[in-house]
């Protein structure tokens, strides 16, 4: 039987079940990344972008020589370099306290709940915060009962705005991001705890020389992946969140690209986003290979 | 074996599930509230402050945010989406990833890459807003069932699972004459219900969540989808959607009732996601 071409009635099968996911992957994700030449081309919608011409790199100097870019590129990177890092820890460090949760029914119930946030968009999730983090909503009123007795501006007060946006990103990704983390701990054989009490681990113990050697294979995988995540910062979350009070910290390079988009600045639109996407597939690679190497090439994503 | 418990191991417990009980407080919390406010009237609303339970019950803002024009739309746009794009999805990733499952396929590999790629790496937002416009899809309900219709995240999920079904089952068939669309329909489809169910949860949440793409490519009113109706009428806080007629409403508790409306929905997904994820998804690497 030909095995390497599409000429037996076979693979010929298998060609046609391809095809569809071909197509659409060729129009709508090869075709827009082809669609990237405009970040060269001084652009006009009369001659598309076959036919404007070339600029060379003249969009990209525009953009790194002004200081607004510069900004959001800083508050992108604070932002994202806090998100990933607290975000990386929280979840490993939810599912090992819940896995020292012994009764049965408290510990579902509290891996249940932790997982209703994952439902919601931010657009839900902002809405409500907007409610919570208002001058008079329940977070004001909480502190309040603390001996705070000046209302806090939550969401138009810098250095609060960003401690709202990371910790209600934290706070949405902790469960299902502890998921993953339970299912390795639960297949953790029984054995490997008897014989560790048996010869006098304590608790702490047993997490630090057990639980979380076992978890180090799926930590590694995701903190490859959240490396994509390095210049991204979620813009879901903040344009939903922020206003024009805290532009000067909430202003990242999604939500630039939108106001270059809105404003029919497609080029320098297209060369801010395109900066993006080519920093986080080097960033992915290098730590895929950065990880490979060092573990003698058993932990990679691919 | 029975040790007895040190008194630190015991303190440890209570601390640590006193710390549970409060973190899991704020994973509810702010839903109970938006309950509570929309079913405030205007004096506790505007009130604010923290509160369990609602000081009084009045369906008034209920009404009011029905009565608004394009939120019934926008319900039925959002179901209707769901409902249309979410088996189309899945089949359709399926069906993509079961030649990528199959050892004999030619040229497995790089295809498997083509696939892959768009996961890493994207044109962004002006090059796909450039080409719907040119193949008329702004301001067309077809965005809905093109956003997210094979993602290459779920076709690696399939493509496992279907990876796991034993080579023999298939060689069996081949044997008995059967061709590979009927081994797909009638073998492998139905032995992978676990995960067909978990990635139509993921797209079921993924379009019911969808809100930028009716924001961006939608610019009828009447075909815009529920998400994005709240993020107008909470996020941008339009004067003319937060208006109405009904005396004593506080517009807290309008936001509050549309919140309500937004979740109430999704909520019939949450067993699902109990049932799948709580046996843990495992997250194998993408490796060939």
């Amino acid at each position: 039987m030909d095995t390497n071409n599409f000429k037996s009635p076979k693979n010929n099968a298998l060609a046609l079940m391809f095809l569809p996911c071909a197509v659409y992957y060729f129009i709508f994700d090869y075709i827009p990344m082809g669609g990237l030449m405009i970040a060269f081309k001084d652009y006009s919608i009369r001659d598309g972008i076959l036919g404007s011409p070339w600029v060379g790199f003249q969009h990209f100097e525009t953009l790194f020589s002004g200081s607004e870019f510069l900004l959001v590129i800083k508050n992108t990177l604070f932002i994202s370099i806090i998100k990933i890092i607290l975000g990386f820890f929280a979840p490993v460090v939810f599912a090992l306290l819940l896995n020292e949760i012994r009764i049965g029914f408290l510990r579902k119930g509290f891996q249940s709940l932790s997982l209703l946030p994952y439902l919601f968009s931010w657009v839900i999730l902002a809405s409500i915060f907007r409610l919570i983090f208002s001058n008079s909503g329940p977070a004001n009123e909480i502190i309040s009962w603390i001996g705070v007795d000046k209302p806090i501006n939550w969401l138009s007060d810098d250095f609060w705005f960003i401690v709202v946006i990371i910790s209600t990103d934290i706070w949405k990704g902790i469960g299902i991001g502890a998921i993953i983390y339970m299912a390795s701990i639960s297949a953790i054989p029984i054995e490997l705890y008897k014989a560790a009490k048996i010869d006098g681990a304590n608790r702490f113990q047993q997490i630090f020389y057990i639980t979380l050697p076992q978890l180090k294979p799926t930590m590694i995988t995701l903190l490859i992946l959240s490396m994509g995540g390095f210049l991204s910062a979620g813009f879901d979350q903040i344009y939903n969140m922020y206003n024009p009070l805290v532009y000067d910290v909430a202003d990242i390079i999604d939500t630039y690209v939108l106001r270059m988009l809105t404003n029919l600045n497609f080029e320098i639109a297209t060369a801010a986003g395109m900066f993006k996407s080519v920093v986080a597939v080097i960033l992915i690679m290098t730590s895929n290979s950065i990880s490979k190497r060092l573990t003698q090439g058993q932990q990679g994503l691919y | 074996m029975m040790i007895k418990e040190s008194f630190g191991s015991r303190l440890f417990d209570v601390i640590n599930i006193s710390l549970f009980l409060v973190l899991s407080f704020t994973m509810f919390y702010p839903l109970l509230y938006c309950l509570v406010l929309s079913l405030s009237s205007e004096v506790y609303a505007s009130q604010g402050g923290f509160f369990l339970y609602p000081r009084s019950f009045d369906l008034t803002a209920y009404k009011a945010v029905f009565s608004k024009p394009h939120l019934l739309s926008g319900l039925l746009n959002s179901i209707a989406r769901v409902l249309i794009s979410v088996p189309i999805s899945v089949f359709f990733t399926a069906l993509c990833a079961y030649p990528l499952s199959r050892k004999d396929m030619p040229h497995r590999k790089p295809l498997f890459l083509f696939v892959l790629f768009t996961m890493l790496f994207s044109g962004g937002m002006v090059p796909i807003y450039l080409l719907y416009h040119s193949i008329g899809l702004l301001d067309n309900r077809m965005v809905y069932l093109v956003q997210g219709l094979i993602s290459a995240f779920n076709v690696i999920l399939i493509r496992n699972y279907f990876q796991n079904i034993p080579d023999s089952m298939h060689q069996a068939a081949m044997i008995d004459g059967a061709t590979e669309w009927y081994i797909f329909f009638r073998i492998y489809l139905p032995l992978s219900r676990p995960i067909l169910a978990t990635v139509a949860m993921f797209q079921t949440i993924f379009h019911w969540n969808s809100w930028y793409d009716a924001v961006i490519y939608m610019n009828s009113d009447s075909k815009v989808v529920l998400q994005a109706f709240l993020q107008r009428i909470v996020i941008e806080q339009e004067w003319a959607m937060l208006r109405d007629n009904f005396i004593g409403l506080a517009p807290e508790s309008i936001k509050a009732a549309t919140v309500v409306i937004t979740v109430v929905p999704i909520m019939i997904v949450f067993p699902f996601v109990l049932k799948y994820f709580s046996k843990g998804i495992m997250l194998g690497g993408i490796k060939e």
